[in-house]
């Protein structure tokens, strides 16, 4: 054990541009929540540089988008670029929703570190989040 | 939901938390309310149905949701479901349209076209409705956000081509309430929001009388996590909010009540569906009856549009999702609605294909020609458990809107998030009821299949190129109309906002005038500003 406070890992759940259904979202925000992390939920119609603004103002270890209206391709290339520009670009990022597989590689070549379908369990996407994530100061 | 009682025995709780019984006789009806509510289709309190023929007069219109693209695509779609026999249109809107921006909007980027039709300005609906017979064929506009300006569009497009705005039908989503709680196409903050429904319900009853300019939405509420119960008697609280807004102003109720209409889901317990439909038509009766003293029979009549229900449908085994579709359907015709749209089987996956909008056309026609939806009204009523669900639904519905009222009304719950945080929460627990398979879900928690087993769905494709010829089309718009004019008018949209007036007859001049939805949305947020959602879970 180091002497570093222990603190719980912090995820930005987003929702990009202009899509509106917000059940999903809201539904993982609050599994996250009960799975113990910190989660931050920021409302809907956001566009990519609130969402990367947000991160980087709450120092969060992961990004995760909720995306059901189509747009998740054109939205992350230009989330991308930002989180680059922010130094973000090491955080976890996740995107869920209506996510066609054909989608997948595509957004997973954009820098997407997990891509999470319908039908997927929500225990699924807490478990991917605590294999994968960096976050330093839990890991010592 | 199956609950264990201490001695072993089962218990089985609907939905709504009423228990079901393993048979019913007389006496459950007796002791839950009689058959006091039950009466005859067409007369009050419509239990039956609003009209004494039902279906033997009119089927239900079959209106499926279509619309991508730019205004000639989705003329197109229009005209292939026209001719496969649709007798309405659902107009699907792209959400920058929903939103109230124009299609060179940088916040539209990646969105123009593509969950909707891309609509900027009077010369889209032109392109949109063109050779449609507006009188044969009814037309209903999915819009809430950017409704006023969408409605005033369809009717000044209507009144150049010739038709009679007092004789014109139609209908607009329009419902602002919901959005705030599923959907989410809001844009001005909730007073002013409602101010605007109320506007257009008043616009409405002066100008258009037979236009429906509200169709009040459970559907979405009930998308979001609540229960059936609590569907129907939120819709009942928010229609209410629009009748006293519009009450307010003077309007008396039997001039514009009949004209609100409603979107209710169907997915569930066939039992239970069909149980919420009957009650709430008799609630929303004596409501109007009672509560608002109106004294035509009419302005209680439950008008509807159901058979959705895409909470029900899976991402799992699409195909099912077909037969799922098609009981819905079937509750719906039990149920009595006026119009039907079903939510297509790839509804998980993309907006619907030609295929897939046509196998859900096919499945109402099977209903009403070949297995006598249409021959007998209302063919479920006097079944004892039929009839006593029903008086446990609407008992259950008056419980649901008491509880709204102690908590200080449905804005105010609205307003401060509290309504939004209760369906989400309830969503959460059904998610985890499935997950842990406590909810059955065929296909999705039960009989599932391998991956390699699972059925592709074809893809509505989306093109940039459609977006291009959108931008192009309103550039030119831009270049051809009076600017003088368009800048008038919108200077005078905001002030009639900023003065509390009836923003419609300056929505319609600046309409006719070619201004675009992104400058009057821009014309009223500048006096009404933008709504800011409370997180709150």
């Amino acid at each position: 054990m180091s002497g570093e406070e222990k603190r719980p890992i912090k995820v930005l759940i987003g929702k990009p541009g202009l899509d509106g259904h917000d059940v999903g979202g809201k539904v993982v925000t609050r599994a996250l929540m009960d799975a113990g992390f910190d989660v931050i939920y920021t409302g809907l119609r956001k566009s990519p540089s609130e969402i990367a603004q947000r991160a980087l103002d709450e120092n969060v270890d992961v990004i995760g988008l909720s995306s059901l209206a189509g747009a998740h391709i054109p939205f992350s290339k230009k989330l991308k670029g930002l989180l680059d520009q922010y130094g973000l670009s090491d955080k976890l990022w996740i995107i869920g929703g209506c996510i066609p597989e054909r989608d997948h590689a595509e957004l997973k070549s954009i820098g997407i570190d997990g891509v999470f379908a319908g039908g997927t369990k929500l225990d699924e996407i807490v478990d991917f989040i605590n294999a994968n994530v960096k976050n330093e100061k839990e890991a010592s | 939901m199956i609950e264990i009682n201490p001695d072993g025995t089962k218990r089985i709780l609907n939905e709504s938390g009423i228990e079901v019984r393993p048979v019913y006789t007389a006496a459950d009806v007796e002791e839950t309310g009689g058959f006091d509510f039950v009466g005859e289709p067409g007369q009050y309190p419509f239990t039956r149905g609003i009209h004494s023929e039902m279906y033997r007069k009119r089927p239900w219109t079959m209106r499926q949701y279509a619309g991508f693209g730019n205004p000639v695509d989705t003329n197109k779609r229009f005209k292939y479901l026209i001719e496969n026999g649709q007798t309405g249109l659902n107009v699907a809107f792209d959400l920058a349209t929903q939103t109230g921006l124009d299609s060179d909007d940088v916040m539209a980027e990646g969105e123009v076209g593509r969950v909707g039709m891309a609509v900027d300005s009077l010369r889209d609906f032109e392109i949109a409705f063109d050779g449609i017979d507006l009188e044969e064929i009814t037309v209903s506009l999915t819009i809430n956000g950017s409704a006023a300006i969408l409605i005033a569009m369809y009717l000044a497009m209507a009144e150049k081509r010739g038709y009679d705005l007092k004789k014109l039908r139609g209908t607009a989503q329009n419902d602002i309430l919901k959005e705030f709680v599923g959907r989410g196409t809001w844009i001005f903050p909730v007073d002013p929001s409602v101010k605007l429904v109320g506007d257009t319900i008043e616009y409405c009853a002066e100008h258009a009388p037979k236009y429906s300019p509200v169709s009040v939405c459970g559907y979405h509420i009930r998308e979001s996590g609540c229960n059936p119960a609590e569907e129907m008697a939120y819709a009942f609280c928010i229609a209410k909010a629009y009748a006293d807004n519009v009450i307010k102003r003077g309007v008396p109720i039997d001039e514009f009540a009949n004209r609100l209409s409603y979107n209710i889901n169907s997915f569930g317990n066939i039992f239970e569906q069909v149980c919420k439909y009957r009650a709430g038509r008799s609630l929303w009766a004596k409501i109007i009856k009672e509560d608002y003293e109106a004294k035509d029979p009419k302005s209680g009549w439950l008008r509807m549009i159901a058979g959705g229900g895409g909470g029900g449908l899976t991402f799992e085994q699409p195909e099912v999702n077909i037969m799922r579709g098609a009981y819905y359907a079937l509750i719906s015709a039990f149920a009595g609605t006026q119009t039907m749209a079903l939510c297509s089987f790839d509804e998980a996956y993309t907006i619907p294909t030609e295929y897939s909008a046509r196998i859900s056309l096919r499945t109402m026609q099977l209903l009403q020609e070949e297995m006598g939806l249409c021959e007998t009204i209302d063919p479920l009523a006097g079944s004892y458990y039929v009839e006593t669900m029903t008086n446990q639904m609407r008992t259950r519905m008056e419980e649901i809107m008491a509880e709204v009222e102690e908590e200080g009304g449905i804005i105010e719950m609205i307003k401060d998030g509290r309504l939004q945080a209760k369906v989400s929460s309830q969503a959460y627990d059904m998610t985890r009821n499935i997950e842990s398979g406590d909810f059955p879900k065929v296909g999705v928690n039960r009989y599932r299949v391998d991956k390699e087993d699972e059925q592709e769905v074809e893809f509505h494709e989306y093109s940039e190129e459609d977006t291009r010829l959108q931008t192009d089309s309103l550039a030119k718009v831009r270049a051809n109309r009076d600017g003088k004019e368009v800048t008038r008018c919108l200077e005078q949209l905001s002030a009639d906002a900023k003065a509390d007036k009836n923003v419609m007859p300056a929505i319609m001049a600046a309409v006719k005038a070619y201004a675009t939805v992104g400058e009057m949305t821009n014309a009223l947020t500048e006096v009404y500003g933008h709504y800011e959602e409370p997180i709150l879970f």
